[in-house]
């Protein structure tokens, strides 16, 4: 690059540091308490604004003019190159071993970590199946569903529910949770699925906030705010375990069910279905017209990731034993939306990884952890910015022909 | 009678509140069709700013009559300076993307900046001075009519019509209108798209600033999430009343707030939040263009 | 809603249209059109821009419920069927499809896969036959990935399968979206401006391509167009369209003597 345009970056990354520390000053500065009347100064934030926006700044105009440049290039050559990412992934001779390596690694995963850790996988596998449901809304079919942890809340509260009230085990309930998800998806999906992609948004948003309403007041049904506790832990023929053990056993449950549903999304988006969905997602309009059935293609989309989601709701329930309604707030659609856009929409291997670099990667790094949101914030503006595909970008299958009729 | 004007009153200056942020919804909407998710949160940033003004000017021993003609003018002025800033980062780089690219952002948007305030100012819930003092002349009517309100309502209507007057009769609103209306048409003629999209912005997040301030004041206190309700429930406002309508906004969320003032009033308040999703979900299944909006054909 | 009369139409018409009219609002987009289209025939619709032509496109593929008038398919089933206010999906199934005046391919997906999509109307597989992937499925499959195939040959775009269609040049757009529309099986092949933005050489080839297609697949066709070269060379009638009415119908060489339409015609022209 030449010198007078990392000259260039630099003058505006000054100004643009200039004008962010004059815009956050009062905020990061100031401190009142307007009962006592005192104020605190906090002069060193400013300086810290300062200097890190300056370096914020300066790499967002360097990856802006790259992004822009990348584009030029695109338009003349009529492709793009992959990333080194999805070149690993693409390559047959590494996938295998990688998979083999990783399936061993998972399953002998609790034998060789502690409790602890083997708890947040177990989380992080939730939320990978998570994110692999709301994938095939979003992702596959297009529609922007920001009230998706409303599934999850429906499956976690019918287990909690049967479980505290008629002593419903774990494997009862966990194909009714996911009737009752795929019978929600349904009931809410059918008026809604005729609205423009951005009005269906804020729907699904309001639907979203109703049911979680509706469980922190109606006391009689849900418990309202304090919740259901002492929810069962997933049995095992009768044979009682200890609380270690249950982690190990619903970890491999998590196990399971994620290669499980690996499988079905991978299934379905390769074939007429999962096409139809793409079709959708591209130009409805287009499609309607090629004879898809909208209204039953987005149904299918929609209910099917409730599916998923109320499934995860059960396991979320019987692994924490305890469900209320704070757990089902709209920041966790909302983190469940980052780990699809993070990942790649529409890539399986995208949101799996996604919803492992969003997951661990805060529980590792504890000191950031208050900076957990601001930074999954800022993730999905970076990442819409300058890879609105992801970190993996969701390849289209090559078809083999059939010589014979070809020929 | 009382207990009916009572609510209608509070109905009306939360409705006025409504309106304000609306506004911001609305007329971005008109110009990009983008439902800027972050608005919620520069409204919620007006009202931090309005605390830290108040907050300072107090200690000083300022009479509080300036202090909220204060707080407001810098509450307006640093929030336009956000939405305008909020514009540059988190849309335009993403003009002519696809249409869920810059929603997503949006959302990304509204979360960095909750965040960004609770991390520099707090978790907690912060109380806000009272500002508005109460008049002697209203005492008749406090029954049902709080000066608080009454300056709301008073507020509201001033800022409406300046809104209307900027936009009838200068040329950036001429621009707006323009713009709104067929956007490469407002480029051909020479409009400077740009600068009526950053214009767009500022104004909508002033109107949400005065408002966050005033009913921060009425209200007592403030913390870092009052955007995400007060956003989705102005839109909802925005919505009913047909999104890109300047006057549907201002009637939707009278009509919010009356709906919710007369429910919680009459119904339940158990439940007061759930009238206004209710409401928003109803729209947009049955009359998706809202109450003053057209119906458009889809363009094949 | 569907009326059903398994009589043919007396004379072998495949679509016909009977006073229809489109409202939008106080505008009367289309007032009173009569239109016929009968086996194996191909028939132009021609007119001035903003003449409704679209609009009539949209109004007998369910895109707009016409105001008034009637709309009548004859599939190949010989069943009568009406088609006003029909969805657009199942307008395509019965066996109507069209293209569009503004490309509308599906822009990341690729060429094979975009003809993929026209075969979903006439196979079946569901969610539980996509997960489980049996030997049916298989075999569905590789008949959609093959037919597909076939038709991406027909209209000469086999070597550009595997592409992303965003990537194809725009001529080869255009007959992509002629392939896709042949794969849902159509008995009546609506194309909008087939030729738009095309240079000489290639609106020759994509008429030998019409007509070549209206052979071997027994369709009848109906375009709309603006090559006039184009039009009289390759239609067997012609309706013409002013301000959302019929003013003129016959063969290329009626319609070419009609004085209405010279005026129409030369009108616009001393407009622009």
């Amino acid at each position: 690059m030449a010198a007078e345009n990392i000259f260039a970056h630099v003058k505006r990354a000054l100004i643009a540091a200039v004008w962010l520390a004059f815009l956050t000053a009062p905020i990061m500065v100031i401190r009142v308490d307007t009962v006592e009347k005192t104020v605190t100064w906090r002069w060193m934030h400013l300086a810290y604004m300062a200097a890190g926006s300056f370096l914020l700044a300066l790499v967002w105009y360097i990856m802006l003019e790259r992004r822009d440049r990348g584009k030029a290039n695109k338009d003349a050559e009529g492709n793009v190159k992959e990333s080194a990412l999805a070149r690993g992934f693409a390559d047959p001779k590494l996938v295998k071993p990688m998979l083999a390596f990783g399936f061993v690694a998972a399953v002998a995963f609790p034998w060789i970590f502690s409790m602890y850790q083997t708890n947040i996988l177990v989380s992080a596998l939730i939320y990978v199946v998570l994110g692999l449901g709301l994938n095939i809304t979003v992702g596959l079919a297009g529609l922007l569903d920001l009230g998706y942890v409303a599934f999850y809340a429906v499956g976690a509260y019918t287990y909690a529910l049967l479980n505290h009230h008629f002593d419903l085990g774990f494997w009862t309930v966990l194909p009714m949770g996911a009737i009752m998800g795929a019978f929600f998806g349904l009931l809410l999906g059918f008026p809604v699925l005729r609205l423009r992609g951005d009005y269906l948004a804020i729907v699904t948003l309001g639907f979203g906030q109703i049911i979680r309403l509706v469980l922190e007041n109606w006391s009689d049904f849900s418990f309202g705010p304090s919740g259901i506790a002492n929810i069962d832990r997933p049995g095992l023929f009768g044979i009682p375990y200890s609380v270690e053990q249950a982690t190990t056993y619903i970890y491999y449950i998590m196990l399971g069910l994620v290669m499980l549903t690996i499988f079905v999304t991978a299934r379905l988006k390769d074939s007429r279905i999962g096409r139809a969905w793409l079709a959708l997602r591209e130009d409805e309009i287009a499609c309607q017209a090629m004879g898809i059935d909208n209204t039953r293609a987005k149904l299918m989309a929609f209910a099917l990731g409730a599916t998923l989601a109320s499934l995860m709701g059960v396991v979320f329930a019987a692994k924490t034993t305890f469900v209320n309604p704070a757990s089902f707030t709209f920041m966790e659609s909302a983190m469940i939306l980052a780990i699809v856009v993070l990942g790649g929409m529409g890539s399986v291997v995208g949101v799996i990884l996604g919803a492992f670099l969003l997951m661990l990667l805060p529980e590792y790094m504890r000191a950031f952890s208050e900076y957990r949101m601001l930074l999954f914030g800022a993730t999905m503006i970076v990442i819409m910015v300058f890879m609105p595909k992801g970190l993996v970008r969701a390849k289209r299958k090559i078809y083999k022909i059939n010589a014979e009729t070809a020929g | 009678m009382e207990y009916f004007l009572q609510l209608f009153f509070s109905g009306l200056s939360r409705g006025s509140v409504y309106a304000l942020i609306a506004l911001g919804y609305t007329m971005v909407y008109g110009i990009i069709e983008l439902i800027n998710f972050a608005h919620g949160e520069i409204y919620m940033i007006g009202a931090f700013m309005g605390l830290i003004v108040a907050g300072v000017l107090t200690a000083m021993g300022w009479p509080v009559l300036s202090i909220l003609v204060i707080a407001i003018i810098v509450s307006v002025l640093y929030s336009a300076a956000y939405g305008y800033t909020v514009e540059k980062i988190a849309y335009k780089p993403l003009r002519g993307a696809p249409r869920l690219a810059p929603l997503i952002s949006a959302i990304g948007m509204s979360i960095l900046l909750q965040n960004y305030i609770m991390l520099a100012q707090t978790p907690d819930f912060l109380p806000f001075p009272r500002l508005i003092p109460d008049l002697d002349f209203m005492e008749r009517f406090s029954m049902f009519l709080g000066t608080s309100d009454l300056f709301i309502i008073v507020t509201s209507l001033v800022v409406m019509v300046a809104l209307t007057l900027f936009i009838k009769f200068t040329r950036m609103g001429k621009a707006m209108r323009a713009t709104a209306q067929n956007r490469k048409m407002a480029m051909l003629v020479g409009v400077n798209v740009d600068q009526v999209i950053s214009a767009t912005f500022v104004i909508g997040s002033s109107l949400a600033a005065v408002g966050g301030v005033l009913i921060a004041t009425h209200v007592g206190q403030i913390n870092f999430v009052i955007g995400f309700l007060a956003g989705i429930k102005a839109f909802t406002a925005a919505v009913l009343g047909g999104i890109g309508s300047i006057p549907g906004a201002v009637l939707g969320g009278l009509v919010l707030g009356w709906t919710e003032s007369f429910a919680t009033g009459y119904v339940s308040s158990d439940y007061e939040d759930v009238f206004a999703f209710c409401l928003l979900v109803l729209i947009l299944i049955f009359r998706p263009a809202g109450l003053l909006g057209k119906q458009r054909a889809q363009k094949v | 809603m569907a009326q059903t009369d398994t009589a043919q139409a007396p004379d072998g018409a495949v679509l016909s249209v009977h006073n229809m009219s489109m409202n939008f609002g106080g505008l009367r987009a289309l007032s009173e059109v009569d239109l016929e289209v009968r086996q194996g025939e191909v028939v132009a619709l021609i007119g001035p821009n903003g003449a409704g032509k679209t609009t009539f496109f949209n109004c007998i593929t369910g895109i707009y419920t016409p105001s008034e008038g009637d709309v009548f398919a004859y599939p190949r089933s010989g069943k009568k069927r009406r088609v006003n206010g029909m969805r657009t999906n199942l307008v395509c199934e019965l066996g109507m499809a069209r293209t569009f005046q503004n490309i509308r391919l599906f822009p990341s997906m690729t060429a094979l896969e975009n003809v993929m999509i026209g075969r979903h109307c006439r196979t079946k597989t569901g969610i539980l036959g996509a997960i489980l992937r049996g030997p049916g499925t298989r075999r569905e499959e590789q008949m959609v990935v093959d037919s597909s195939y076939e038709l991406l040959k027909k209209v000469g775009l086999e070597k550009m399968a595997n592409e992303y269609s965003r990537n194809l040049p725009y001529g080869a757009q255009r007959r992509l979206e002629i392939a896709r529309a042949l794969a849902t099986e159509p008995f009546l092949l609506l194309l909008d401006e087939p030729a738009a933005g095309m240079n000489p050489q290639e609106t020759l080839e994509l008429k030998e391509m019409v007509i070549r297609i209206r052979e071997e697949f027994k369709v009848s066709v109906l375009l709309i167009e603006h090559d006039m070269k184009m039009v009289m060379s390759l239609s067997d009638r012609i309706y013409v369209m002013e301000y959302g009415r019929v003013i003129s119908t016959g063969t290329p060489k009626e319609v070419g003597e009609d004085p209405q339409v010279i005026r129409a015609y030369l009108g616009e022209e001393s407009d622009a």
